[in-house]
């Protein structure tokens, strides 16, 4: 139970098309990432499946059945929101009860399942408080809670963890793969965070104004990105891109090289493009040099903790030739 | 306010407000107080000097004092039945997404800027007037006898007359709460399942109930007090049937010229009024704590 299967789905508000055209096929059990700029539709794209807005035409499919009317709660999906969207005026257990109470569920099976979820998520002790009293994490996992008693064919995230702070982002980021691992349940998962999107996804939709540009593994889009968009898109630092005579060295109208993939060194090597360090970002493990680049422009170079480069040095850089991606004029990978 | 200095400075700038204020308010209070243990009637000018309780005994034992007091209640209770479950209503239906919403709801609030003694008279010549009126002229298309609404119905067309002007407050105070509610819950608990009714009852009341209390606070401190409406349409009557305990205290001050007995009613209207407000800030009071 929970596959999800999208037949030319297009929604658009008005005069504004916000989704063209997408078909998209998400297998039962899949943890899918729809990642992409601000502004990309892959909320809209959620909230569609959800049933919280109507497609303008397509077809939505889940478990091979047309839901694409179907009212948000017949479809059996349960969805996490940016805001958690838990309700102030009950405890964390009548939260967690809400849905099951609305399906007119006998007063054991309640309890039951919301102590379960309690468990699974490490709320046992909260059950009797509101929300206000919790912390951002804590409220982020009944929210969770009262989607996983309703035993949903798929979860929806809509960015879940956008208003946590950056280390219980990591925290949630696991137990959400954990739970995954554990429940393996349809989930699909929207961010713009590609960091998240790497970690948590089997599969990541990479959406760019309203059009999907990749569907892919983590690894897929990293090694064998589609089009220029997705190769700027993921990985982090972006990737350096290169257009003009150089690119047309390797009969392509721009190339794109990532930060981990150049050699550096301060004799000058004939073929080798010449910078000087701007900004040296130490992080401990690794350092970023923002190196300008004689005629190509500012590059982002990713290099181990130990270099000694300081800012004015004068740097030698070798792009990996086995690791440069070629685009064509309509950026697409060739 | 930090300083010792500063906190001295501001009690004295503050001063003279504060004791205007309460000149304002202890010497009107005194004075009632004082005339209603006077022997101070317009009518025997001769009798003067202390009475005593007599006045309090003579307002309280009086058997119209049981029934404007009663009335009172009856009046401020259906009021603010109609306008809290009417303004519950309008704010939901006002809250959809309309064509020319900003419009109606500017219609909707008007009858709240509609003076009191006007409003009456619309509702006395407009409407409830069973010769000319709207109302009897609809009784009569339907080949009714058209209902004389004053004479019949004394006090529920005086109800009707005050729910009216308002209904408008409870929706405005009912709608501003209802659109505080975030989007988000609305969606969550419709993924939860939940159907209009349910999200109403679970979701949308519970966020309205401090909004609620509040209007029920506010209405009922005014309601206490309605005058107008009554002076305007039945004088109160007839017989005692539509008299609260305001209009009795008129009635008895001015209409009978008994200064002495109407300061006592009124002494005791605001025992009445401070009884009334406890128990309601017990009752209800409790949605108020953040």
């Amino acid at each position: 139970m929970g596959s999800i299967s999208l037949r030319n789905v297009k929604k658009s508000f008005g005069d504004v098309q916000i989704i063209p055209d997408i078909s998209l096929d998400i297998k039962e059990g899949e943890f899918v990432v729809f990642v992409g700029p601000s502004g990309c539709g892959k909320s809209t794209l959620l909230r569609l499946i959800a049933g919280l807005e109507d497609t303008s035409s397509g077809t939505i499919l889940l478990d091979g059945e047309d839901m694409t009317k179907a009212p948000p709660a017949r479809r059996g999906l349960a969805m996490v929101f940016q805001s958690y969207a838990l309700y102030p005026h009950m405890t964390v257990r009548d939260n967690i009860a809400f849905p099951l109470k609305m399906a007119k569920a006998s007063k054991e099976e309640i309890d039951r399942k919301v102590e379960y979820a309690a468990r699974t998520l490490n709320l046992s002790s909260y059950l009797d408080r509101r929300p206000r009293a919790l912390s951002g994490g804590q409220r982020q996992r009944v929210a969770i809670g009262r989607a996983i008693v309703r035993e949903p064919k798929a979860f929806l995230f809509d960015e879940p963890l956008s208003n946590l702070d950056a280390a219980l982002r990591v925290n949630m980021r696991l137990e959400i793969t954990e739970l995954h691992q554990q429940l393996k349940t349809t989930m699909i998962y929207v961010t713009h965070d590609q960091v998240e999107a790497m970690t948590m996804a089997d599969r990541i939709v990479v959406l760019n104004a309203g059009n999907v540009e990749q569907f892919g593994s983590p690894l897929d889009l990293y090694k064998k990105p589609a089009n220029r968009f997705v190769a700027g898109f993921i990985g982090s630092p972006k990737m350096n891109f290169v257009d003009g005579p150089e690119a047309a060295k390797h009969n392509a109208h721009s190339i794109g090289v990532r930060p981990e993939h150049f050699l550096l060194s301060r004799e000058n090597i004939p073929g080798t493009w010449k910078g000087t360090v701007g900004v040296a970002e130490q992080l401990g493990s690794d350092t970023f040099l923002h190196v300008h680049v004689d005629g190509l422009g500012l590059m982002t170079i990713r290099t181990d903790g130990d270099q000694t480069f300081s800012h004015g040095d004068d740097v030698y850089l070798t792009p990996d030739a086995t690791r440069i991606y070629r685009f064509d004029a309509a950026g697409l990978a060739i | 306010m930090a300083t010792a200095q500063t906190r001295t400075l501001s009690r004295i700038m503050m001063a003279p407000a504060v004791i205007v204020l309460l000149i304002w308010m202890i010497v009107p209070l005194v004075m009632t107080l004082w005339f209603s243990f006077q022997n101070y009637s317009l009518i025997n000018p001769m009798m003067t000097g202390f009475a005593g309780w007599a006045n309090y005994l003579y307002v309280i034992g009086d058997p119209s004092f049981t029934q404007s007091l009663v009335n009172t209640l009856i009046l401020v209770g259906g009021v603010l039945i109609i306008t809290v479950v009417g303004g519950t209503f309008l704010a939901l239906l006002l809250d959809q997404p309309l064509w020319g919403q900003g419009i109606l709801r500017i219609i909707v609030i008007s009858p709240f800027f509609v003076m009191p003694p006007v409003a009456a008279l619309i509702w006395k010549n407009g409407f409830m007037h069973p010769g000319y009126g709207m109302l009897g002229h609809l009784w009569k298309f339907f080949g009714l006898q058209p209902v004389d609404w004053f004479n019949q119905y004394p006090l529920f067309s005086v109800i009707v007359i005050v729910a009216w002007q308002w209904l408008p407050f409870a929706t405005l105070i009912l709608l501003t709460a209802l659109q505080s509610l975030s989007e988000e819950q609305r969606e969550a608990a419709e993924m939860d399942g939940a159907n209009a009714i349910n999200r109403f009852y679970y979701i949308i009341l519970p966020h309205m109930a401090r909004s609620i209390t509040i209007v029920i606070l506010i209405q009922t401190i005014f309601l206490l007090g309605i005058f107008a409406e009554i002076r305007v349409t039945t004088g109160g009557g007839p017989g005692y049937a539509s008299t609260n305990i305001a209009f009795l205290v008129f009635r008895t001050g001015i209409l009978s010229n008994d200064i002495g007995a109407g300061s006592a009613g009124g002494m005791v209207a605001v025992v009445i009024a401070n009884v009334v407000a406890f128990f309601l800030m017990r009752a209800v009071g409790k949605n108020l704590d953040a």
